[in-house]
């Protein structure tokens, strides 16, 4: 099963970068299909492909074969190239455990992954055991990396980014808040009790807190209740998905307040479709750490690349999956540098170490590390001016 | 007047679940199957409401009938292709294949949409009503006066005429409803085609509360309105409803007092209350078992 489900995957993306390259891109790209061979570096690509969390998985890993792809394309690395190994863990803690545990036998030396926090969570305390070299592009959880050295992340954490946004409502002068959150999802709640915390500390009263049930499509109930308080703001703390559906149902409720939101509302709009209307969401406000109109050259660059291999425009995943896979050629580099066999137990040492000494100029920032698995990266707080995203202030480390 | 405010979300989240609810309680009624696909019909109706109005642009009136049929259509499909040729085999075979119906809707509904949701394009905007302070939702009003005519169909529909009388005698005695000639097939064809009528209808109010469909929304939306169902006394047309709306009261309620984490464990807590206390529901008949 799970091996007809990454050969399929590997064949999508082998068409694509046929698509891309035309025939003698096919060629080059049909040769990395079978085993490892010599003078290629075996990167794992893990994340939910399938399930109800799919967008997520599917996203970092175009962001991270897109990149992986380039690299490859200028000669790999130190003459190598890369060759990678996608595999599906649908979203679930004990199937990313197994997807995991085949990586490791098809012999990686560093993987890109997991995604959402909680398989990542069983992936970190699982790899500790193999010292493996590991980047996850999107779990935001705290505790992903505190179980070794080995795990790394390349976006900001849940704490961080609800600390942003408490001191984002107190610099706007917001006098009373609320908190909508999915209390299942540690990323949710994550961000709704630090933004809490900061709230409170900066003497701004939360006057309702309300989790809902993972899955839950009626808000009505909380958002009435929340209504009830008369808060300036209301931080919902999800996925763009939910925040679409409580923004829509808190103005059909009569709210006319703004909403505040953490990097899961990348995508709310600006993507195939919106996930609320534009009048609903003016001048609402959430950080994150990718918007595709920001300016920067190196993010235009990354949007234009994007375009031309998937023939959509790049989500905030899709630039973590790409920074991800950046992070993990920083180490790979300079573990080529030091010399050894891709696979050993050195070469995964100096893959660590020198991700924990990289400094990584990628799309959602510049990354580097100062002792943990967390990043030092700039965030950016983004507003919604008719239907379009819009960087309203960038907060520096 | 929040108060008054959450009664009518509790209506109208409940409204939801009474017609999904029927349409499981029908289905039983006539062949005791409980048909887990149920609720994924719901999201296949979604997607047909989105396809009508994001893709084809035709207008939310046409875009609702057509969900209904093609939900219509896709329940006596199911009936046909599934469930039909297990008419004579064992219950469990029949629940299985039910199960298996709906993994297949849910993975078929992945491949073709992805599993992101899908925005489903505005009905229109029904207002709102102002009452003292209460503001009133237009919509939420609409889907339970909605709720509350399609019963009121589906019951004269099952008491007054004669595919009715032909639902309920198939119900008494599948086999002495056959000696009597009755066309047993196509009553069973008809009481799937009335359900998952109800089905499109559910899906409808539901795309107009909730904006966006997944492949796998059908999944709690249908166990919830299955313990509707069952609350109410599955195979009851009344009980349906009630149980419908108890569940939606009930999820209100409790996030109302701030407990919305509790919401579901409190509604399948009711479940089991119901069925320690009275096992076949709040209007259930006494089952006598035939010999």
């Amino acid at each position: 099963m799970l091996n007809n489900v990454s050969r399929r995957q590997f064949l999508e993306v082998s068409g694509l970068v046929a698509a891309g390259l035309g025939l003698a891109g096919c060629g080059s790209s049909s040769s990395s299909d079978s085993g490892s061979s010599d003078g290629s570096i075996k990167v794992g690509v893990m994340g939910p492909l399938s399930g109800s969390v799919a967008q997520y998985g599917v996203a970092c890993r175009d962001g991270a074969l897109l990149y992986f792809k380039q690299v490859n394309a200028d000669g790999g690395i130190n003459g190598k190239q890369i060759e990678t190994d996608v595999q599906d863990e649908k979203g679930d803690a004990t199937e990313a455990v197994t997807v995991y545990n085949k990586l490791v036998e098809d012999g990686v030396t560093a993987i890109v992954g997991d995604v959402t926090s909680k398989p990542t969570i069983a992936v970190a305390q699982k790899s500790v055991e193999d010292n493996m070299p590991c980047v996850t592009s999107s779990a935001t959880t705290a505790d992903v990396i505190s179980y070794g050295d080995n795990y790394f992340r390349a976006c900001v954490t849940d704490p961080f980014q609800g600390k942003v946004m408490g001191d984002f409502a107190a610099k706007q002068g917001y006098k009373t808040v609320a908190t909508i959150f999915d209390s299942g999802d540690d990323y949710a709640s994550g961000v709704a009790d630090a933004f809490k915390e900061e709230c409170a500390a900066k003497g701004i009263t939360v006057a309702s807190e309300q989790g809902y049930a993972s899955g839950a499509t009626d808000f009505n109930a909380q958002l009435t209740a929340i209504i009830a308080t008369n808060p300036d703001a209301i931080l919902s703390s999800n996925y763009y998905q939910d925040d679409g559906m409580i923004v829509t149902q808190a103005r059909q409720l009569g709210y006319k307040g703004v909403f505040l939101g953490a990097d899961g509302w990348a995508g709310i709009v600006g993507g195939d479709q919106d996930y609320a209307s534009t009048a609903d969401l003016e001048g609402c406000f959430y950080c994150s750490s990718f918007v595709a109109t920001n300016p920067d050259e190196s993010v235009q660059k990354f949007i234009e690349d994007f375009k031309a291999e998937y023939n959509e425009a790049p989500t905030n995943f899709n630039a973590l999956g790409y920074d991800a896979a950046a992070i993990v050629c920083a180490g790979l580099e300079a573990a080529e540098e030091k010399g050894g066999t891709p696979g050993s137990d050195d070469y995964k040492q100096a893959v660590i170490d020198g991700i924990a000494a990289a400094k990584v100029e990628g799309v959602t920032g510049t990354i580097s590390y100062s002792g943990t698995g967390d990043p030092e990266k700039s965030t950016l707080v983004i507003t919604f001016k008719d239907g379009t995203e819009e960087i309203f202030d960038t907060i520096e480390p | 007047m929040t108060f008054l405010t959450q009664v009518l979300n509790g209506l109208s989240l409940g409204s939801i679940y009474a017609l999904v609810a029927l349409g499981y309680t029908m289905v039983y009624g006539i062949i005791l199957l409980l048909n887990f696909a149920h609720g994924d019909i719901i999201m296949v109706g979604g997607y047909i409401a989105w396809i009508a109005m994001a893709n084809l642009g035709l207008p939310p009136a046409i875009a609702a009938i057509l969900a209904v049929i093609g939900c219509m259509a896709l329940g006596v499909l199911i009936d046909k292709i599934a469930y039909a040729p297990l008419r004579d085999a064992p219950r469990l075979s029949i629940l299985i294949t039910a199960i298996g119906v709906s993994y297949f809707l849910e993975n078929g509904g992945q491949l073709a949409f992805g599993a992101a949701a899908k925005v489903v394009p505005s009905f229109g905007d029904f207002g709102s009503i102002q009452l003292g302070d209460a503001s009133l939702s237009g919509r939420a009003i609409l889907t339970v006066l909605v709720t509350a005519a399609a019963t009121a169909v589906l019951t004269f529909l099952v008491q007054k005429t004669k595919l009715g009388k032909a639902m309920r005698a198939v119900s008494e005695d599948m086999g002495a409803a056959r000696l009597m000639g009755i066309n047993v097939n196509n009553t069973i064809s008809f009481t799937f085609a009335v359900g998952s009528a109800l089905a499109g209808i559910g899906s409808v109010l539901y795309c107009m509360a909730y904006t966006q469909v997944t492949p796998t929304m059908g999944i709690m939306l249908g166990t919830k309105a299955f313990v509707a169902a069952v609350l109410g006394g599955i195979g009851s047309i009344p009980g349906a409803v009630i149980g419908g709306l108890i569940v939606g009261f009930a999820e209100v309620f409790v996030s109302a007092i701030g407990l919305s984490v509790w919401q579901d464990a409190v509604v399948f807590l009711l479940l089991i209350i119901v069925l320690v206390v009275k096992p076949t529901g709040l209007l259930g008949r006494p089952m006598t078992e035939k010999v």
